[in-house]
């Protein structure tokens, strides 16, 4: 990264590597965009975070240079994302939420391609199509077509295409989206490795605990205004740590449980649907183990126990007093 | 499911994968012509995994071949081996140039998967995507040209030309079935969904192949119609396609075809691309 600081003069002047200031966009009457403003540090990753609808992937396409702000200035590496369109194209890439990748074609010919239209010989761009789906571990499916992959392989293909040319920013749209656990946690491996060499990534997701693992700073938007902006940390504190749900074995015990509960954690406790199930927010971790105690204490047997991440519904219902409620909006950004 | 890390998650080569990561000097951009052929090249690839869609450039030929050779042959001209002669060459642009639709519903499909927007955050020269295409549609064009012609001569076509006058016709012919698939990419842009882009490229494509002279001789025709068929570049390209197979080419000839299939690029690829800049970026 220390390269780019020289590249060029004027253009470096700017610490970040994004800059956003009062993006808007809409689609005929509807107001996708009401109000921008971001900062990406270089070498760091920002999760935008919000459910469908919310305007992730318009952000991103804009920021990418696919869609056109209707006012606002948006600047990546000081270029302007509309005035500079291709010296932005130089220096990012992006993984859409529909694999952008050729379904007809196999994994090398989808490789060779990208390199091909990024400037390579055809002998050089074998060599790095090799190169990447060896890194990818996808060499027993270099000559099988890509519509016979299976979701994970598609994403590391798609993924492994926006880096054929290491970019100086990597958009990836929901990149884990409809993934098993275990594509899930390869795709984090990868978007790790990425930013060990570097990379600036901005991703979207719908998982907090996405953004958790990975994320320096998370962006969390709703209905196209951004609702809160902050570390992980910072996050929790305004939302609470977690939630302890616990499953009953005899549904009849519920209401002394949810007693017991409210009683040690101090808060109010939810009655889930699951007429054994309840759960609650917890703000401070050092009572679940006690809460556990008292259960135990009280004869009442729990067969799961569990401290788990917010769900994004409950980030929204801190944040907001209204739990998310994805709209069709997104959609129309395709 | 953050406390589990089970072993067999076969983790992403590491060290691989920061190998690969480790920036290389980005290539120069690539010229104009790399970047077609490598859309040419993937045209290709797609047939070669689904040779199926190779159907219509050889069953279509033969139906339209057949279809009007007996339909018409004994009406029009006499007999069926005379048509043939007046027949074949006409018979020939007429399949090319419905075939040439095709490329507009390729496209079409195309435009709406993912991988548009990965060509277009790419910095290469944009037309690429479409001349690419169009040249990869030559070896369609090419296969069904050729199915044409050897049908013909089973039927008796003797093109007095020879071998020459038949490859300059070819050659002629591509270069139009290029200009005019230009209108068809430019439908499959504007147009929504596939099926309306099949429904209005083949409302196109019927005066365009039937208001010519590729079926008969235009002095039978009323003279409203007359100044259409000669004003139509289908026309112009028959004749000249006709003359190189028949031996019997004038200069003037060549001019008007060539001229036919210029104008068409000249007004429909600069519309085509600037549409296909606009699209999505609204």
């Amino acid at each position: 990264m220390q390269a780019l600081a020289v590249e060029r003069g004027a253009a470096v002047r700017t610490e970040s590597a994004i800059e956003v200031k009062d993006l808007r966009k809409s689609y005929g009457k509807v107001e996708v965009l009401k109000g921008i403003n971001l900062q990406v540090e270089r070498g760091k990753l920002l999760a935008l975070l919000g459910p469908n609808g919310a305007g992730k992937t318009t952000t991103i396409r804009i920021l990418a240079t696919l869609l056109r702000p209707d006012s606002g200035t948006v600047r990546v590496f000081g270029h302007d994302v509309v005035q500079e369109a291709d010296a932005v194209r130089r220096r990012v890439s992006l993984t859409g939420q529909f694999a952008s990748v050729d379904d007809e074609l196999t994994g090398i010919e989808n490789l060779v391609m990208i390199a091909r239209l990024l400037g390579y010989s055809w002998k050089q761009a074998k060599v790095r199509a090799r190169e990447l789906l060896e890194a990818f571990d996808l060499v027993e499916a270099t000559d099988r077509l890509v519509k016979n992959y299976s979701g994970g392989m598609r994403r590391r293909l798609d993924i492994a295409a926006s880096i054929v040319v290491s970019p100086d920013i990597l958009f990836l749209d929901e990149p884990t989206s409809g993934l098993d656990p275990r594509s899930r946690r390869q795709v984090w491996d990868i978007v790790r490795a990425l930013l060990a060499a570097g990379t600036t990534v901005v991703l979207t997701t719908q998982y907090l605990e996405e953004a958790d693992q990975l994320a320096d700073r998370i962006v969390i938007i709703d209905h196209g205004t951004i609702i809160a902006d902050g570390t992980i940390g910072e996050l929790k504190l305004s939302v609470g740590s977690g939630t302890v749900r616990v499953r009953l074995r005899d549904p009849q015990q519920r209401p002394e449980a949810e007693r017991i509960v409210a009683e040690t954690l101090g808060v109010s406790v939810h009655l889930e649907s699951d007429p054994s199930a309840l759960s609650a927010q917890v703000t401070d971790p050092e009572q679940v183990g006690t809460t556990l105690t008292n259960l135990s204490r009280a004869g009442i047997v729990v067969t799961d126990f569990s401290l788990g991440q917010p769900s994004l519904d409950e980030v929204f219902l801190a944040l907001t007093g209204q739990p998310a409620d994805g709209e069709a909006n997104e959609e129309i950004a395709q | 499911m953050t406390t589990i890390q089970p072993s067999l998650s076969k983790p992403v080569n590491g060290t691989k994968l920061q190998a690969a990561l480790t920036t290389q000097s980005r290539p120069s951009r690539p010229s104009a012509f790399a970047a077609s052929i490598t859309f040419a090249w993937r045209a290709l690839l797609k047939i070669k995994h689904v040779p199926f869609q190779l159907f219509d450039v050889t069953m279509f030929p033969i139906m339209m071949t057949l279809m009007f050779t007996f339909l018409f042959g004994g009406a029009l001209a006499g007999s069926v081996g005379e048509y043939v002669q007046f027949l074949i060459p006409g018979i020939l642009v007429m399949t090319v140039s419905m075939i040439s639709m095709y490329t507009a519903l390729g496209l079409n499909t195309d435009i709406t998967k993912g991988i548009f927007d990965r060509f277009r955050s790419l910095p290469f020269w944009r037309p690429a995507v479409l001349v690419g295409a169009l040249l990869g549609d030559m070896v369609r064009y090419t296969l069904a040209a050729l199915v044409v012609i050897v049908l013909g001569l089973i039927l008796g076509f003797r093109p007095a030309g020879g071998v020459m006058g038949v490859v300059l016709a070819l050659a002629l012919l591509l270069f139009f079935a290029f200009s005019l698939s230009w209108i068809w990419t430019m439908l499959g842009l504007l147009i929504p969904t596939q099926e309306s882009v099949m429904m209005v490229s083949s409302m196109a494509s019927f005066p365009l192949t039937f208001a010519s002279n590729i079926f008969v001789d235009p002095q039978t025709m009323p003279s409203w119609l007359q100044v259409v068929v000669s004003i139509n570049p289908v026309t112009h390209v028959v004749t000249a396609v006709r003359g190189f197979m028949h031996g019997t080419i004038t200069s003037g000839e060549i001019m008007a075809a060539l001229i036919a299939s210029v104008v068409l690029i000249a007004i429909f690829a600069p519309l085509t691309m600037y549409f296909f800049r606009n699209k999505n970026t609204r």
